[in-house]
């Protein structure tokens, strides 16, 4: 018999990381904007997303939507858990994304647009690594419901994944402007994914320490034998890419870096998916406890197996199209 | 602050304020992308640049609104869990794939066209750019589609069954999809979103006609505005009568409480015109009224029967004031709206169609009714169903979140004011691009980028055209 759970956790993993990739370079962009001031180059950063910002955001729909359909008691339990930086977040994205219209509509208040454009997609950004980070140490759960406070997810901890996850997108948007401009702005971007590797590094680092002591899970999942065995690829991955990486950085690959930026990310994923198996809610509720009753998950599953691949298609057609560097008074050409 | 508050009650407010601002934008959009597919194609076949002006100068203020609904958009998507979180864990098995399915066979189709279709044309032609149009079109009405149906079942469940864990589960999807309320329903919407669109395009011409009436542009939006609204207002009557039969026969409760029916009429019931419902009384307090007129419109006989809120347990009543004056305003503005319609149509017969100030008048006016009309639409529909969420089976009370009122009042008090300053903005901005007439030459989005708007200009354009040729 195949395990619906496993594929839907699968599934809905997917869905959350392909949001991370997409709309984390959208939202670095945004953190990074107060480093360029000048107009001609905030046109130019902007461009570099319009044409694909709504879809990259249209996978936390589905993230979200997914769990609800497919895990609802872990959405039940979690939404109210996460209720502060959950509101946080949908407002940011407020901000965020309507500048990306509003900014062109207007002289005067442009400035305004381009400060709630930084100011959204940082408390966005803030408010999704806080909720990873709360997730990560446990969530106080009573039968079908959240049992804890509304300021339960405020811990040392997940300030620290909120800011790692700020430093993340930022390196994610930097060496997006790599690959998507030219002359000086992309210089400029060279100098900052430099420096934000090294935090990224630092924040990989202060994270990959700070979990084991979370529980006691955590330290036997990475640590005991056998596992060690299938989790310590991992973390030489991490400095195989790395050392990719600092490579592209420095023989000025256009490409390479924000790719090379994605294994990243894919590897520290992995890592929370070794962490967090097979709870879904850490510690107390699994991916069987919460998985909604077959028929759902088969109904769905037939509707995601045809339309993921054509939306992957469409989506990369959507990107190909507007491909190449981004020039400042010459748009897309 | 917010000690002491009904934290179900503030987590209604909150649904029912972020639900009121959003689904304005999509009401206007799925008209607006289907009048851009309709302006693209008369474009290709014609070659007449007026379409191709009006297609750019529409696609502007899409642009726009189509953002704002986005944003608002991605906030009720997880409203579900935050405050409704008893809700999502019971409906999540029947109600979440719907939306899984909304947001795959229409989010993303809609967004992933978009770009192409907003900036796009000059890059990949006038052939993939309709396509990219038609499909951004479809998907709005494919979206439409989804929310209704998954609406439509909690307000009239059918073809599911009760897990041990007090889940409601489906057991025959097709009788979910299609249950009772929701073909009416849709119908209903998607009527109520062309002549909402139909309405403010037809302002917008009839703003630039009244200081120009030889404005090439604002005639034919105008003319094409004024067809809709004669042709579907008639119709959208008809749908939503139909409808309310339909819940006459689901939710019997509903349609007393928008008549005003407090007590039940044994041979035949008067139609309340007006009057002031007290729902403490259970009666209506001056009430002006036409005899035995609501059994012959919802029983088709003078002499029908109608049973009223009084056999219906008190704790099952929806707030009657409520129902009862929002329906009125809907109805009242639907044949304000034909009203329009057939006047348009005079001044057409007669030839003064771009002549008439008093037409043009009018018209402004009702710029906004569309909207108005389709909120108070929702609030009759979405009132009348309470208490329940899922109706007849799931109480409102019993849906929330455990959260205290503290943190669902200041979440809404952060909506409230985060909306009202950015879609405030936003609306501002829409206003300002339809106050510009349309022109020869119009640009598409971002004409402050030169290069990017380029690729838009007519000219541009008909090269594209040539060229695929």
């Amino acid at each position: 018999m195949i395990d619906l759970a496993i594929i839907w956790a699968f599934i809905i993993a997917f869905a959350v990381f392909v949001y991370v990739v997409m709309d984390g370079f959208d939202l670095g962009l945004g953190i990074l904007f107060p480093l360029f001031p000048q107009k001609a180059d905030r046109d130019v950063i902007m461009n570099t997303v319009a044409p694909v910002w709504d879809g990259n955001e249209t996978w936390l729909v589905l993230g979200g939507g997914g769990m609800m359909a497919a895990f609802p008691l872990a959405y039940a339990v979690l939404m109210p858990a996460l209720y502060t930086p959950m509101i946080a977040m949908l407002l940011g994205l407020v901000f965020r994304g309507v500048a990306f219209e509003f900014r062109w509509r207007t002289q005067k208040a442009r400035n305004k647009w381009d400060l709630a454009f930084t100011g959204g997609s940082l408390v966005a950004t803030l408010a999704q690594g806080i909720a990873l980070g709360a997730i990560l140490q446990g969530i106080h759960v009573e039968g079908r419901h959240y049992a804890g406070g509304w300021w339960d997810w405020l811990t040392p901890f997940s300030v620290l994944t909120g800011f790692a996850l700020v430093i993340g997108y930022a390196l994610l948007g930097a060496t997006w402007l790599v690959m998507k401009t030219e002359g000086d702005l992309r210089d400029r971007a060279y100098q900052l994914s430099w420096i934000l590797l090294v935090a990224m590094l630092c924040a990989i680092g202060a994270v990959s320490i700070a979990t084991p002591f979370l529980a006691v899970q955590y330290t036997q999942r990475w640590f005991a034998w056998p596992n060690i065995i299938l989790t310590a690829p991992v973390p030489i991955a991490v400095a195989a890419v790395t050392a990719l990486l600092l490579r592209a950085l420095g023989s000025k690959n256009d490409h390479q870096p924000f790719f090379l930026t994605l294994g990243l990310f894919v590897l520290s994923y992995a890592g929370l998916g070794i962490s967090m198996y097979p709870y879904i809610v850490p510690q107390s509720i699994t991916i069987w406890q919460a998985a909604a009753p077959a028929n759902s998950q088969i109904f769905m599953l037939v509707g995601v197996s045809i339309l993921v691949p054509l939306i992957l298609g469409y989506t990369a057609w959507a990107y190909w199209v507007f491909r190449g560097k981004v020039r400042p008074g010459h748009g897309y050409h | 602050m917010f000690e002491g508050w009904d934290a179900v009650v503030l987590a209604r407010a909150q649904f029912a304020f972020t639900m009121s601002f959003h689904i304005v934008f999509p009401a206007f959009s799925i008209g607006l992308a289907s009048y851009l597919a309709v302006l693209e194609a008369l474009w290709l076949i014609t070659k007449r640049e007026v379409f191709i002006n009006l297609f750019n100068y529409w696609l502007k203020i899409f642009a726009v609104a189509f953002g704002m609904g986005v944003v608002s958009g991605i906030v009720m998507s997880y409203q579900f869990g935050t405050n409704w979180s008893s809700f999502a864990d019971k409906t999540g098995p029947v109600i979440g794939p719907m939306m899984a399915y909304e947001v795959l066979t229409a989010f993303f189709l809609e967004a992933g066209f978009l770009g192409v279709m907003l900036f796009g044309l000059s890059r990949v032609g006038p052939r993939l750019h309709f396509l990219a149009t038609l499909m951004v079109a479809i998907g709005t009405l494919i979206s439409a589609f989804w929310i209704l149906s998954a609406n439509s079942w909690m307000q009239t469940p059918t073809g599911h069954a009760v897990n041990a864990d007090g889940q409601f589960v489906a057991a025959d999807w097709l009788k979910v999809i299609f249950n009772p309320s929701f073909p009416y329903r849709l119908v209903h919407m998607v009527l109520a979103a062309y002549l909402t669109t139909s309405l403010v395009v037809g302002a917008v011409g009839a703003w630039h006609l009244l200081r120009d009436q030889h404005l090439a542009g604002a005639r034919v939006m105008f003319s094409m505005a004024m067809w809709m609204a004669t042709l579907v207002a008639p119709i959208q009557i008809l749908a939503g009568d139909q409808h309310g039969l339909n819940t006459l026969e689901h939710q019997p409760a509903k349609v007393m409480a928008m008549e005003g029916h407090f007590q039940s009429h044994k041979d035949g019931a008067p139609l309340i015109l007006f009057g002031w419902p007290d729902q403490k009384d259970a009666k209506v307090k001056y009430a002006i009224e036409v005899p035995k007129l609501s059994s012959l419109i919802l029983k088709h006989s003078l002499d029908a029967p109608l049973a009223g809120l009084d056999t219906v347990p008190r704790e099952n009543w929806p707030p009657v004031p409520i129902t009862f004056w929002a329906f009125r305003i809907m109805v009242g503005l639907g044949f304000l709206i034909m009203g329009l319609g057939l006047f348009s149509l005079l001044m057409r017969w007669r030839g003064m169609m771009y002549q008439s100030q008093l037409l043009h008048r009018f018209a402004v006016l009702m710029g906004p009714a569309g909207f108005i009309a389709v909120l108070a639409g929702w609030i009759t529909t979405e009132t009348g169903r309470q208490p329940f969420t899922v109706y007849g089976l799931l109480r409102t009370t019993d849906s929330a979140s455990p959260l205290a009122a503290p943190a669902v009042g200041s979440s809404l008090i952060a909506f409230i004011i985060v909306y009202f300053a950015v879609f405030t903005a936003g609306v501002i901005y829409i206003l300002r691009l339809m106050a510009q007439p349309p022109h020869p030459g119009e640009l598409g989005p971002t004409k402050d980028l030169p290069a990017r708007a380029a690729g838009i200009t007519p000219a541009a354009g008909a090269a594209a055209v040539e060229a695929v040729r």
